[in-house]
């Protein structure tokens, strides 16, 4: 009996099982294996990187490893696989892509054994270890390469891991970065999320109800239309230096650049997550009896002695909630800095979008993504350590 | 009823409240409280009790009227600087902090040293027997024990006045009953003053000095209880307070002394008139269960009619009889179980008499009021 409703018990959650499984585990999944998982070059030379298996590393390969690379590079060209094999090998030293797809042009037309003179004689790069390396180590199906990347780190073919020179490294900072401007921007929604949640917490029902209204209004509004909107407001002929002319606060020729660099990233992703901020805020601080407050005042605390040692150790599982909301959804924001935002404004976020879209190194993207998506996780655990994520409430 | 003026410690003068602008939530509420008495406001739900301790600890402001404390207004004195200890309906501990620290708030809001209030905390939680449970938030404690914790909180900063909003309203009737005596030997023993407020009208007579009811935002009657009991001023209170037998009817002769009440053509009552005057025409007569006697020897009550019993039902030191008379169809009386069980039964016609005095012929019923004879 038991066992058969248990099992009835599974059946019928499969779907829901499935459902998971299709739209988080696997999307999520096939990401952090992309990270480190690249098969492209062991498929297209299949045999060169079996041979260069074999070989010791020390000076050129021997006639075989040629002839085979030879063979397989011929066979990529017929395929048109040898574009992607050039970008992948450029990716892991920089200049192979026009010697891999020039010596693929040559090879069409001409070229016989022995390859060890040929193909030196095509492009002179196969005359030097560091090519046959570079292979090698893209070969690997199993591949550190994007994670040093995104760490700003590169394999070295002698001293293995060492910095990117200085002119590349980008992501290190770029981290710190992000972090830094999530932790601002969840300040700046708590600044002003707690005054609003607690003022429509304890407005009579009707006008509460209002508020509330207007604070979810954005959350119905496009993101594109709102992010626009502060392009209206912010750019420089916008209302809000027209305003500040009209004013004579500043000068028609000093207007304010608040758009396109940091300024517009704040005000603009402050804005948009800000109900994230309000709603669980609200939710908390509604189920906080006004009686609470009366009680500590009875008892003799002035205001602010009653905010700090009653309201607010109560209303503190609604700010965690929050804060945690708005910094993880700061931290992987990404249309509102690629729209306002400018050359400085950008986050990490806008680079997983360029290496996805732009520069097509999903490993790269995967990459920089798991790395948020696991400092994520560990932000979550130390929240669940300190202040515990069954006292974090997000709604009633 | 104490003077206004001299002696009174509280005193509301004609203190009206009005949430919305419309309705007033209480209305002319006049009371005054001397030093050390223990008073309490009683009152079916909603009628303004909870309102008016409001106004009195300065959560409420009234819309008319002042309210004086020590002789003092205090309309512009703010809610913490009244030094008035609360004791809430919803008790109102604060949950994110242990019995301890919640009783060590009022201390600290005062700027007592770390050891006055350590001293202060440990006097009161022995004084509400919760020693043991220091430590604990009020989330892992009983009704009772909350409620106990909720008092000592109230007491802790010794307060000359504590107002408790039906403190006991949650708890089972035993629980209640330890409570209501332990609430009555604080009071006396602290002599604080005391304004209690409850629906409850058995608590306010074991409690209270003087019981104010109230309805529907209005005062009906101040007096102790036993005067309550004995000499309701108003329908309302007649039948709040105890039980009571209702007859309406119809007032065909008035004296001071003494009026007769036609009931609906079924018979004449001779009745004490206290709240009709000459020229009244309706009124309820109230008789109280146990002051009616079974067959009365012939002209010792100036009220004998015949009644027919319904049911008796058997308490032990009494029996109660429901039965019809002059037209109502529950007339309940109470007779000291001396006649034995089975000396009445249902279905016998017996006789009813009760004193003059002890029928008081009081406003009548609104039409709307659920009555014991239906109209007509
Ligand atoms: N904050 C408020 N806003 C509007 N109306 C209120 C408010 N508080 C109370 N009232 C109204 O005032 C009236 C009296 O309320 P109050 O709380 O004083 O009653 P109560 O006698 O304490 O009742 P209970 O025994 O149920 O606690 C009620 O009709 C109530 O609806
Ligand atoms: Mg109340």
């Amino acid at each position: 009996m038991m066992g058969k409703s248990r099992t009835q018990a599974l059946l019928l959650s499969l779907p829901l099982i499935a459902f998971i499984g299709i739209t988080f585990v696997a999307p999520l999944g096939s990401m952090v294996l992309r990270s480190f998982y690249d098969p492209l070059v062991a498929e297209i030379l299949p045999k060169t990187v079996a041979a260069l298996g074999e070989w010791d590393g020390g000076a050129l390969p021997p006639e075989g490893v040629y002839a085979l690379l030879a063979e397989e590079l011929r066979q990529a060209r017929a395929d048109r696989t040898i574009g992607r094999l050039a970008t992948r090998l450029n990716r892991q030293t920089p200049g192979l892509r026009s010697v891999v797809s020039g010596t693929g042009r040559r090879l069409a037309r001409q070229g016989q054994p022995p390859w060890a003179e040929a193909l030196p004689r095509m492009n002179k790069a196969w005359g030097e270890p560091e090519v046959w390396h570079a292979i090698a180590q893209a070969g690997r199906r199993v591949t550190p390469t994007y994670y040093l990347n995104a760490l700003d780190l590169r394999m070295d073919a002698d001293s293995g891991v060492v910095q990117q020179p200085e002119a590349k490294r980008v992501y290190r900072a770029l981290f710190v970065k992000t972090i830094g401007v999530a932790l601002a921007i969840t300040l700046l929604c708590l600044g002003i999320g707690y005054p609003l949640a607690w003022f429509i917490a304890h407005s009579p029902p009707r006008r509460g109800r209002l508020l509330l209204v207007l604070v979810l209004l954005p959350f119905w509004t496009s993101l594109l239309v709102r992010t626009t909107s502060w392009i209206v407001l912010l750019q420089q002929q916008g209302v809000l230096n027209n305003l500040l002319i009209w004013a004579g606060v500043v000068a028609d020729d000093q207007r304010l650049t608040l758009m396109h660099n940091m300024i517009g990233t704040f005000v603009a992703m402050t804005h948009v997550l800000l109900p994230f901020m309000v709603l669980p805020l609200y939710s908390v601080m509604s189920g906080i009896p006004p009686v609470q407050m009366q009680a500590a005042s009875s008892l003799g605390a002035k205001w602010p002695r009653a905010f700090r040692r009653v309201y607010l150790p109560q209303s503190m599982p609604g700010v965690g909630a929050g804060c945690l909301l708005v910094f993880i959804l700061a931290m992987g924001y990404y249309i509102t800095p690629a729209l306002v935002g400018g050359q400085s404004g950008q986050l990490i976020s806008n680079f997983i979008a360029y290496h996805m879209q732009t520069s097509l190194n999903w490993g790269l993207a995967a990459a920089l993504g798991s790395i948020l998506f696991v400092a994520v996780l560990l932000l979550f655990l130390l929240y669940d350590r300190v202040l515990g994520l069954d006292r974090m409430r997000l709604g009633s | 009823m104490s003077k206004r003026g001299e002696g009174a410690f509280v005193e509301f003068r004609e203190v009206s409240k009005s949430y919305d602008g419309k309705v007033l939530s209480v209305q002319d509420f006049t009371l005054s409280v001397a030093k050390g008495e223990f008073v309490t406001i009683l009152g079916p739900s909603g009628c303004g009790k909870t309102t008016c301790l409001k106004m009195l600890a300065g959560f409420e402001e009234p819309t008319s009227g002042e309210i004086l404390l020590n002789g003092r207004p205090i309309g512009r004195v703010r809610a913490h600087k009244r030094n008035i200890g609360v004791v809430f309906q919803q008790y109102a501990l604060f949950p994110h902090m242990t019995i301890a620290e919640n009783l060590a708030f009022p201390l600290q809001a005062r700027g007592a040293s770390k050891h006055e209030s350590a001293a202060g905390v440990k006097r009161a939680l022995d004084m509400v027997q919760l020693a043991a449970f220091a430590d604990r938030r009020p989330g892992q404690l009983s009704g009772g024990q909350q409620q106990r914790a909720a008092i000592g909180r109230a007491l802790v900063f010794e307060p000359d006045l504590v107002l408790m909003d039906e403190p006991l309203g949650a708890l089972d009737r035993r629980l209640r009953e330890d409570m209501q005596y332990e609430i009555r030997r604080l009071q006396q023993r602290l002599e604080v003053t005391m304004i209690y407020v409850t629906h409850d009208q058995g608590e306010a007579m074991v409690l209270s000095d003087r019981v104010a009811v109230m309805n529907g935002g209005k005062v009906e009657q101040i007096a102790p209880p036993e005067v309550l009991y004995e000499e309701p001023g108003t329908l309302f209170v007649a039948n709040f307070i105890g039980e009571n037998n209702r007859l309406d009817g119809e007032v065909v002769e008035w004296t001071e002394q003494v009026c007769r009440v036609d009931v609906k053509g079924k018979g004449v009552v001779q009745a004490f008139p206290v709240a009709v005057g000459e020229g009244d025409h309706h009124t309820s007569l109230t008789i109280r269960p146990e002051r009616v006697e079974l067959n009365p020897a012939p002209g010792r009550t100036a009220n004998v009619f015949d009644a027919k019993v319904q049911d008796v039902i058997f308490i032990g030191d009494h029996l109660r009889i429901h039965a019809e008379l002059l037209g109502c169809q529950q007339f309940i009386v109470k007779i000291p179980n001396i006649i034995g069980h089975g000396a009445v039964l249902p279905g016998d016609t017996v006789k009813f008499g009760w004193l003059t005095t002890d029928c008081r012929a009081l406003d009548a019923a609104p039409p709307t009021q659920t009555g014991t004879a239906p109209a007509q």
